[in-house]
């Protein structure tokens, strides 16, 4: 059989592949700069062409979000149509999150699909925080999120009274275009806003795990670790104003403890 | 099914066996039921499955229901079927709830009605028993291995007992949430 | 490896077993030292689940190991508990079969069939026969939708991956159909107490034939994957064997006792609905292993087949719900000009159809076996007990016999044959 295949041309000029000549020219120069044979003020068009500069932090985020390792975990109805994404027709490879980890050690991002039960809420509270840092938290569907239609003795009425939720997708169960669609919005918090402030709301600190061990740390590391653990601490308790107007105020001002935000508690929502 | 006059039948020569065995029938729907005396349960499936002419030998089901302003209050439902034959019967073991004498008990300490196992005869009432005692607080005397099966294994009280309250949380809305004491506040 | 297995044992026997036995066919045994031999009698018991990629759901199993041979298996369930049958009896009859249809998740139209028609039995409600076929060729789509989902992750448990996108693949195809007639993917809410919601839509039928002509050739290729696959055939062949009249005492219905031989399927033996109409026959399988479970599982999407395009040849034309306004709601266009229509309306929508006092138990043939629906009326708008005599629950009260005595990488395909789905287990 005869396989026609017809050149995609993008939309935008922009996005057009540079023709072969250019690409000849910026082999040459390529070439010459290995060899240091530019003079100064092509180095700096070369250089000022061909990289940009950015954050480490925003690089981060950036390949965090791409990433993802949702665990293979699921509860009831809505975990066929969490299957059915990796599935040839809605592929959540696309995105870059087909990798299924069974461990919620290797996985970072924890799908409730379905009723959490009284008897299993313990079991995905304890399957949470052996995952490690960064995680999220998607509660698929209306039980998980809010208890949905079994408002009874035996389900709990929303996943986030015992763990910290990032993003709901509503449906019963979503269709698989409707958690692509969660799982995009969730991409877009994580390179835009890593921290969402939950452990200042559900007061966790001192709960994150990490890859490795204090032990096998060096004590400055240690130090380092235990002073950045505080500043975040600190951060994560005070809402921005507030911050800047407790390091605006006299020492006898700061004695007051800071109240939060119409009496909801020291969080910050998001 | 057998036809009501032959579930009639069969009540007299269970009683006849066993005397007191069977303390009613009742035929609706094309459905025979027979009610029989808790503490003779064993005695009323063993002969309802080795009589020949009656080989009722694939228990399909059991079940519990409470009727709860009748008495005795609670049924513990067997749904026999012989399979030769496509013919089905169910019994219901009439169970009296020994709580409903003597004063208000707090709650999980009340005495639990008492029915025979028969796991060891019918090994698939094993997990269906344990459902029963984990819903309605029946207790299946000499089943091997009494626990909850569906709740936790702490968890106080008969969930699908009638009277147990349905639990839940209330909805909040915007015109009841000063009523309510919710997380939010 | 596979010279190692011992012979699969069942039951109370396995206790009675010597230890003896197994050491004569162990690695360990060969070395001669006696602490081998204490070693070997120690059994250790390790947990698997509730999370667990391949328990199909959040299943626990406490099994006790000696050495790479179960010795005693202990199912934990409950871990989605939902309390469902409390649920329905705070409902109205017609408002509880969004419930039940939760329960089984892969077999939704099911659960609704059960309830709906054992609440028509309560009140000796006849439906017409463009409502019976449209039942079936429902139910029988929807036997295909449960048996791709098991085949492929199933497949997946036993390694062969892609298999998993192919049964996707074509399930996804069912559910447009499901989309196409009842607008919802899963738990759709199409039949009604009385009949089903709505006629078919125009379009359908080719849709579904378009389907179904093609689906055949797709179970060959399943097949040609599997059925013959030697490393298939080595995970499934003479494993995991419970004798028929085991399996009878322990109440397993569906394919795993048509697998074993007993030709036992009440879509035959008492059709309900228009299940007698049609030419479909019941596969059996001779031994009861791993294999006669798939195979089974496999001609019975032959057969669902059958039974669907006999139903859309002879779909009969009519009212596809009954014309009983005190069960049925009014259609919609009598609501502008009747004024009866619209009491009616009010009366079901707020406080539902009242039902006679009664019991009825109602046994159907669910892609696991026999689903049996137990309702308790007291004559009020709700039920006063709903109970689901579900296959799941009771059949894997089969998976210690399955088990004992094989190797731990057979309970994976034991447990992937006796496809438990957890919504059904637990409620």
């Amino acid at each position: 059989m005869e396989i026609k295949r017809e050149k995609v041309r993008s939309a935008l000029p922009l996005d057009e592949p540079p023709a072969p000549s250019n690409l000849r020219i910026r082999q040459l120069r390529a070439r010459d700069l290995l060899r240091g044979e530019l003079s100064e003020e092509e180095l700096e068009q070369l250089v000022s062409e061909q990289t940009f500069t950015t954050r480490l932090d925003k690089v981060l985020n950036w390949g965090r979000a791409n990433a993802v390792f949702p665990a293979t975990f699921g509860l009831a109805c809505c975990a066929i149509e969490m299957m059915s994404i990796v599935s040839p027709r809605y592929d959540i490879a696309r995105f870059g999150a087909e990798a299924m980890r069974a461990s919620p050690r290797q996985a970072d991002l924890l799908i409730l699909s379905g009723r959490v039960s009284i008897k299993m809420a313990p079991v995905v509270r304890r399957l949470y925080d052996q995952m490690l840092e960064p995680k999220w938290v998607m509660s698929m569907g209306a039980c998980s999120s809010s208890g949905g239609m079994f408002q009874n003795y035996a389900v709990v009425q929303g996943a986030d009274k015992f763990l910290p939720v990032d993003i709901h997708v509503p449906g019963c169960p979503p269709r698989p275009e409707a958690v692509l669609y969660g799982f995009n919005k969730l991409q877009r918090m994580i390179q835009g806003n890593p921290d969402p402030g939950w452990r200042a709301r559900y007061n966790a600190h001192g709960t994150e795990e990490w890859a490795r061990e204090y032990g096998t740390l060096t004590d400055e590391a240690r130090e380092a670790y235990a002073a950045a653990h505080e500043a975040a601490k600190q951060a994560a308790d005070l809402i921005p104003e507030e911050a800047e107007a407790e390091a605006g105020a006299s020492p006898e001002e700061r004695t007051e403890p800071v109240a939060g935000r119409s009496g909801r508690g020291v969080g910050r929502f998001i | 099914m057998p036809d009501a006059a032959g579930l009639e039948l069969i009540a007299a020569e269970i009683n006849e066996r066993h005397p007191g065995a069977i303390l009613g029938t009742y035929y609706e729907h094309d459905q025979a039921c027979l009610i029989a005396e808790p503490e003779k349960i064993r005695e009323v499936l063993a002969w309802l499955r080795d009589t020949p002419g009656q080989e009722y030998t694939f228990l399909a089901s059991v079940h519990g229901a409470d009727y709860l302003p009748a008495v005795p209050r609670f049924g513990v439902h067997y749904e026999l079927l012989n399979m030769a034959r496509v013919e089905r019967i169910r019994v219901r073991a009439a169970v009296h709830d020994p709580a409903a004498e003597g004063g208000p008990y707090p709650l999980g300490e009340e005495p639990l009605p008492e029915v025979p196992s028969i796991t060891d005869e019918w090994p698939t009432a094993n997990h269906q028993e344990r459902e029963v005692y984990d819903m309605f607080g029946i207790v299946f005397r000499g089943h091997p291995d009494l626990r909850r099966i569906l709740m936790p294994e702490d968890y106080v009280g008969w969930p699908q007992r009638r009277d147990f309250p349905i639990g839940g949380e209330p909805v909040i809305f915007t015109n009841n949430e000063r009523e309510v004491p919710g997380w939010t506040q | 490896m596979s010279g190692g297995r011992s012979a699969p044992a069942h039951g109370a026997d396995v206790i009675a077993r010597t230890s003896a036995e197994v050491v004569g066919t162990s690695p360990v045994e060969r070395t001669g030292a006696d602490e081998a031999f204490e070693i070997e009698q120690e059994l250790m018991t390790i947990n698997l689940g509730p999370h667990h990629p391949a328990t199909h759901g959040v299943l626990r199993l406490l099994v006790a190991l000696e050495g790479e041979v179960v010795r005693d298996l202990k199912p934990i369930i409950g871990y989605v508990h939902t309390g469902i049958e409390k649920n329905c009896e705070e409902k109205s009859y017609w408002k509880a079969i969004p419930f039940v249809e939760r329960m089984d998740y892969l077999s939704y139209f099911f659960n609704a069939q059960a309830f709906c028609g054992c609440v028509e039995k309560l009140l000796e409600l006849d439906i017409p026969p463009r409502a019976k076929y449209l039942r079936v060729i429902h139910l029988e789509l929807n036997r295909l939708h449960s048996h791709l989902v098991w085949l492929g992750t199933s497949a997946l448990d036993l390694g062969a991956m892609s298999m998993f996108f192919y049964c996707f693949r074509d399930r996804d195809r069912i559910l447009d159909i499901f989309e196409m007639s009842t607008g919802q993917r899963m738990h759709t809410r199409y039949f009604q107490v009385g009949g089903v919601i709505q006629d078919i839509p125009l379009g359908f039928e080719r849709k579904l034939r378009a389907f179904l002509k093609e689906f055949p050739s797709r179970v060959d290729q399943y097949e040609a994957l599997l059925t013959n696959n030697e490393i298939f055939l080595h995970r499934t062949k003479d494993i995991g064997i419970v004798p028929r009249e085991r399996l009878l005492e322990l109440g397993v219905t569906g394919p795993l006792l048509r697998a074993a031989g007993e030709p036992w399927d009440l879509r035959k033996v008492s059709p309900y609905l228009a299940y007698g109409d049609f030419d479909f026959k019941i596969p059996i399988g001779t031994v009861g292993d791993g294999w006669d479970r798939f195979i089974v599982r496999i001609q019975e999407m032959r057969e669902s087949v059958k039974i669907i395009e006999q139903a859309l040849d002879g779909l009969p034309e009519g009212p596809w719900i009954a014309d009983d306004r005190k069960v049925v709601l009014p259609p919609r266009h009598e609501l502008g000009t009747s004024m009866e229509s619209l009491i009616h309306h009010f009366k079901l929508v707020t406080e539902g159809f009242r039902v006679p006092p009664g019991e009825v138990y109602y046994p159907i043939e669910a892609p696991r076996g026999e689903l049996g629906c137990f309702i308790v009326a007291d004559g009020s708008a709700k039920p006063a007990r709903v109970h689901f005599r579900e296959p799941s629950f009771v059949n894997l009260q089969a998976l210690r016999d399955m088990c004992v005595g094989d190797y731990v990488a057979d309970l994976i395909m034991n447990l992937a044959m006796l496809d438990p789905v957890l919504g059904g287990i637990d409620r």
